[in-house]
């Protein structure tokens, strides 16, 4: 239901987004898109995602639901590939990390890093032989670029690549990679002779392993891996031909990032919605908690916030579909978005007491999900320090 | 094989619902319009049996012009095209002119098969069905939990207290069915984008050949002679466990001869 400014809806059935109708921001086929994913979320994703995340699974099965919705690659033309716009891929996010950041980043890892990948610099044979399955879900990818001892600098990566006959040799560690030990293909990042390039790995290969990281206390309900490449042979059609250079992933990022932007805010309203159904039901004092200043004055600046991240995802999925989008714009709304989505995560936390800390409600499972998020996709000091260069030309980061 | 799916849009049950007091009539306004839900097993169904026998699907809608965002939701599910009877003089129809109204358009249209939901959740009279075949001259399979196409003949299950009745018939024919017969699928994202481009063609009364004094309020044949909002519902009794709460629930339970 669409609430308008003057016909608020009641305590705890108001969705924080409504108050400033920004339904009226997007098109029927946006809002039929996300409606579509926010109804699946609902039937598929909620009812188990606190057993996933107790667990430290995902459960492989979803990823074909994933593709028949068309969750996959779906801002890609062609290939099997929905092809919807900017602000519908964001809406997408949104619902989907209102279940769970995990959730999300199985679509953001498939879509926008390995599909996207091999969309934008692979040759028509890879796309074809690769992008279909994927965006149907029948085949997973993953994305190596993060090494044991580069994260935030992959300039340094050791991985290595080298000529062999008509084929080529890869050794060496890929680390914190998401979907990797239920992949059956690596989109891995390798230093050669000739700069960095990427190959596509069948994760069947010779040499190749994918351990599970285990013991994280965050985005637990997906699966992040260590990738293990000893002497891993493949022939000369798995080099992405395109991409030369730290541009081709960063290209891939870049996409993944802009999925943030949105899906983050779904985190914190899915924070926000329970507290605030929380906070109408909990009596305290004999009153409901909702009708306290103090409690009032939390929701108050968290919608506030959320809405007016809201606003900025839009404006940036708008210039994404203009062809006008530039990456510190990106870096802007991912520092934004993300901070201020766990803001939000936390003091929801405290308007549920002691409830706030189990997995009978979302809260605390959404906040640890964002400490990855705030890491992933550049971490925030990294987007802190491209805003920093905009503003004042000299690069901080070395 | 021309499948037909007829949709009809309703207030969300998740809304509160309103009669408008000027004509007791459903006020349209006043709550979101879905698709009412069997129609979503119906859409299901008619899908199905286009992917398994070929042909088309066609989608048909009587109601106003807000009736169009459930069209376009049965389009982006991925029914081939739609009709859609508008008209300002059909407001107020009962469930006999209605099955009167839309007799006229499947007549104009033609059909192998025309699929519905078995009632709705507005209105609730779950006879369209049986007046449309009846009108028709075909026909009837009606509370479908299972449907089998082969050649011509049409058999379905219908669920019973004892078992299921088999039942069949020959095609053209109206089926209706339940919810048990299938699981509606999701709009897909190029479902989605595909709607949009998908033909919907408007029918007036004088498009369809309907005859104007036949359907609306005035001539209804039947009439909404009252209505009163539901009383609120009463406290609960809260039963206190001191030792004999066992007891006490037993008693409950007996004396509003539930056990
Ligand atoms: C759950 C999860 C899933 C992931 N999935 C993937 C994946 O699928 N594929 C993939 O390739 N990677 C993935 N990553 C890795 C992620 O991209 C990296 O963790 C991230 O880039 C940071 O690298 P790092 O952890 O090595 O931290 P570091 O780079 O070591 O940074 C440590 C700290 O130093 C700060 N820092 C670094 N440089 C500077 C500087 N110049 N100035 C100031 N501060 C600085 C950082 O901001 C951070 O606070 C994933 C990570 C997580 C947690």
């Amino acid at each position: 239901m669409a609430n308008t400014a003057d016909t608020p809806g009641r305590a705890g059935t108001a969705s924080p987004l409504e108050l400033l109708a920004v339904d009226h921001l997007l098109t029927d086929e946006e809002r039929e898109i996300q409606a579509t994913v926010r109804r699946f979320v609902d039937e598929r994703i909620r009812p188990g995602v606190a057993g996933w995340f107790e667990a430290g699974t995902f459960p492989r099965e979803l990823a074909e639901e994933f593709g028949s919705l068309g969750l996959l690659g779906m801002h890609l033309e062609g290939y099997g590939c929905a092809g919807v716009g900017a602000v519908a891929y964001g809406l997408a996010c949104m619902e989907l990390e209102a279940g769970d950041s995990g959730a999300r980043s199985f679509a953001s890892v498939q879509g926008s890093l390995a599909m996207y990948a091999i969309w934008r610099w692979g040759s028509e044979e890879q796309k074809n032989r690769w992008l279909p399955g994927m965006a149907a879900g029948e085949l997973i990818g993953c994305f190596g670029l993060t090494e044991p001892d580069f994260g935030s600098n992959p300039a340094g990566m050791r991985t290595r690549a080298r000529r062999d006959g008509d084929g080529w040799v890869l050794d060496g560690t890929k680390m914190w990679i998401t979907n990797g030990s239920i992949a059956d293909l690596a989109v891995v990042w390798a230093r050669t002779d000739d700069g960095v390039r990427g190959f596509v790995v069948p994760t069947d290969a010779p040499g190749f392993s994918a351990p599970k990281i285990d013991r994280k206390l965050s985005l637990r309900a997906s699966v992040t891996s260590e990738l293990v490449l000893e002497s891993v042979r493949v022939g000369e059609d798995a080099l992405l031909p395109e991409a030369r250079g730290l541009r081709g992933p960063l290209s891939c990022l870049n996409q993944a990032r802009f999925g943030i932007v949105f899906g983050a805010l779904g985190a914190a309203r899915d924070c926000l919605e329970t507290a605030i159904r929380y906070a109408a039901d909990r009596e305290v004092f004999d009153r409901p908690l909702a009708s306290f200043q103090l409690t009032q004055a939390k929701l108050a600046d968290m919608a506030l916030e959320l809405q007016k991240g809201f606003l900025l995802a839009m404006h940036l999925g708008r210039l994404k579909e203009a062809g006008r989008l530039d990456p510190r714009q990106v870096s802007l709304g991912k520092l934004n978005n993300v901070r201020e989505a766990i803001v939000i995560a936390r003091e929801c936390r405290t308007i549920l007491g002691a409830n706030g800390v189990t997995l009978e409600y979302p809260v605390l499972r959404h906040a640890n999900n964002l400490e990855s998020v705030l890491t992933y996709e550049g971490t925030s000091e990294v987007h802190s320090l491209v805003i920093g260069q905009a503003l004042t030309g000299h690069a901080a980061f070395a | 094989m021309n499948i037909v799916v007829l949709v009809k849009q309703v207030p969300d049950t998740a809304t509160e619902r309103k009669l408008s007091a000027a004509d007791s009539t459903l006020d349209r306004a006043s709550a979101d319009g879905v698709i009412n839900e069997l129609d979503e097993y119906a859409i299901e169904e008619g899908l199905r049996l286009k992917e398994a026998h070929g042909g088309e699907v066609t989608i048909l809608t009587m109601g106003p012009d807000q009736a169009s965002d459930s069209i376009r939701k049965a389009l982006s599910m991925g029914a081939d095209k739609a009709v859609h009877l508008v008209d300002d003089a059909l407001h107020g129809s009962d469930a006999v002119q209605t099955s009167y109204a839309l007799a006229q358009v499947l007549k104009k249209i033609g059909f192998d098969l025309a699929v519905l939901g078995s009632e709705s959740t507005d209105a609730r009279t779950g006879v369209l069905a049986a007046a449309l075949a009846e009108r028709l001259g075909v026909p009837q399979l009606s509370l479908a939990s299972k449907v089998e196409i082969d050649g011509s003949t049409v058999r379905i299950q219908r669920i019973t207290d004892y078992g299921y009745d088999r039942v069949e018939g020959s095609l053209p024919a109206v089926l209706s069915v339940v919810e048990k017969i299938n699981e509606p699928r999701y709009p897909s994202f190029k479902g989605i984008m595909a709607a949009k481009k998908k033909p919907v063609e408007k029918l007036s009364l004088a498009d369809a050949g309907i005859d104007p004094a036949l359907v609306g309020l005035a001539g209804a044949t039947t009439q909404v002679v009252d209505f009163a909002d539901a009383p609120p519902r009463e406290a609960g009794t809260v039963v206190k466990d001191e030792g004999d709460g066992g007891a006490k629930l037993a008693e409950f339970l007996a004396a509003k001869k539930f056990v």
